[in-house]
């Protein structure tokens, strides 16, 4: 049960944006332009699978998940792609410099001090600009605060594959502003 | 020196993050302007106590010294107030209502999961409220987010105290995203 009244039946994230109309506006902004928006040079997927990745290694179940079926949604409906790099990054089937970047993240998610210059090194060398480097610690940081802002209050994550999936398709393709569709659960 | 070349490089900390990428920092200081300036039945300074502490639990210089700067240009306690909320605040009156909501920052900045029942509870005990819980816990997790953005990027940090004086004064009564 969440620690607060939410006064709402959404999982995650939603039920909080629902809760507090004034921050859900900041924060959904925050993830479509970090995650949705037309990048130059990272694909909508290679975004969603660095957001996917630093849930789990947050262990935030709600997050990873949808992340991970938006991210699924995104890379033209294959999952492997996103299992696979949960699993083992460095073995999984994404560009060199995505794999530099997620070392990034990883580094961010255990603490900011922790990226070294050879970590960026490593990732210019993959081809990496500044720009994608920026975005990479960015979209680290704020799933730092997503993923605490979820748990921290103990929010609804069901554990419902097909939830994820209707919700992850949805925002694959309509972007992160639009209201909810309504759920169906339990087929 | 930062670790991707800014365009302005004399520009410290998150502020010359902002600069670099306006798509985002567009939506980074109005989360701010909102979570520590919005209406709340928290103070401005007590919203702030809690952004210094998280930044100084995850050792941010920057994010420390100026959110510690402007509680106490809300508060009028002076900058000694920088170094008080370091040592866990013991020369400043807060509430213990203040305190609880402290302790519950400080387990989201562990980690979100680390808070528990017992926690809210004893917040609830001594009269926070269900939003000033929830405005807490985002509070907290918004700035294990701006410390992250500033270090993770290596940016540069004026170091003394007296150096977040004005800086302070533009945060508590200007705003953030506002010139």
């Amino acid at each position: 049960m969440p620690h607060i009244n939410l006064s709402n039946e959404y999982p995650g994230i939603r039920s909080l944006f629902f809760y507090r109309p004034e921050t859900a506006t900041p924060l959904n902004g925050l993830v479509q332009a970090m995650l949705h928006n037309p990048h130059p040079t990272l694909s909508a997927g290679e975004r969603e699978l660095i957001a996917t990745y630093v849930s789990r290694l947050n262990t935030c179940f709600y997050c990873c998940n949808i992340h991970g079926a938006i991210a699924r949604h995104q890379l033209g409906g294959n999952g492997e792609i996103v299992e696979q790099m949960l699993a083992d990054p460095e073995t999984a089937p994404i560009s060199e410099k995505l794999k530099a970047l997620l070392k990034i993240a990883a580094k961010v998610q255990s603490g900011g001090k922790n990226v070294l210059p050879a970590d960026i090194d490593l990732a210019r060398a993959e081809g990496a600009t500044d720009l994608e480097i920026h975005d990479a610690v960015l979209i680290a940081a704020a799933f730092c605060m997503y993923n605490r802002y979820v748990d921290g209050l103990a929010t609804w994550q069901p554990d419902n594959p097909g939830m994820y999936d209707q919700m992850g398709e949805q925002r694959a393709r309509e972007g992160y502003l639009t209201p909810p569709a309504k759920l169906v659960i339990g087929h | 020196m930062a670790h991707i070349k800014l365009l302005n490089e004399e520009l410290p900390g998150i502020v010359g993050l902002l600069n670099f990428r306006p798509e985002t920092g567009k939506a980074l200081t109005d989360l701010a302007e909102v979570l520590l300036r919005g209406p709340s039945t928290l103070t401005s300074g007590e919203r702030e106590i809690i952004a210094a502490s998280v930044s100084y639990w995850n050792q941010c210089h920057f994010c420390h010294t100026s959110h510690a700067a402007a509680a106490a240009a809300h508060l009028g306690t002076g900058l000694s107030l920088i170094d008080d909320i370091k040592a866990g605040l013991p020369q400043t009156p807060v509430s213990d209502k203040l305190r609880a909501l402290l302790h519950i920052a400080h387990q989201v900045q562990r980690s979100g999961k680390e808070v528990t029942e017992e926690d809210v509870a004893d917040a609830r005990i001594l009269g926070a409220t269900d939003t000033e819980i929830h405005d807490t816990v985002l509070i907290a997790a918004a700035f294990c987010m701006f410390n992250r953005y500033v270090d993770g990027l290596g940016t540069w940090a004026p170091v003394p105290n007296e150096a977040y004086a004005e800086m302070g004064k533009r945060m508590a009564h200007v705003g953030y995203g506002k010139s």
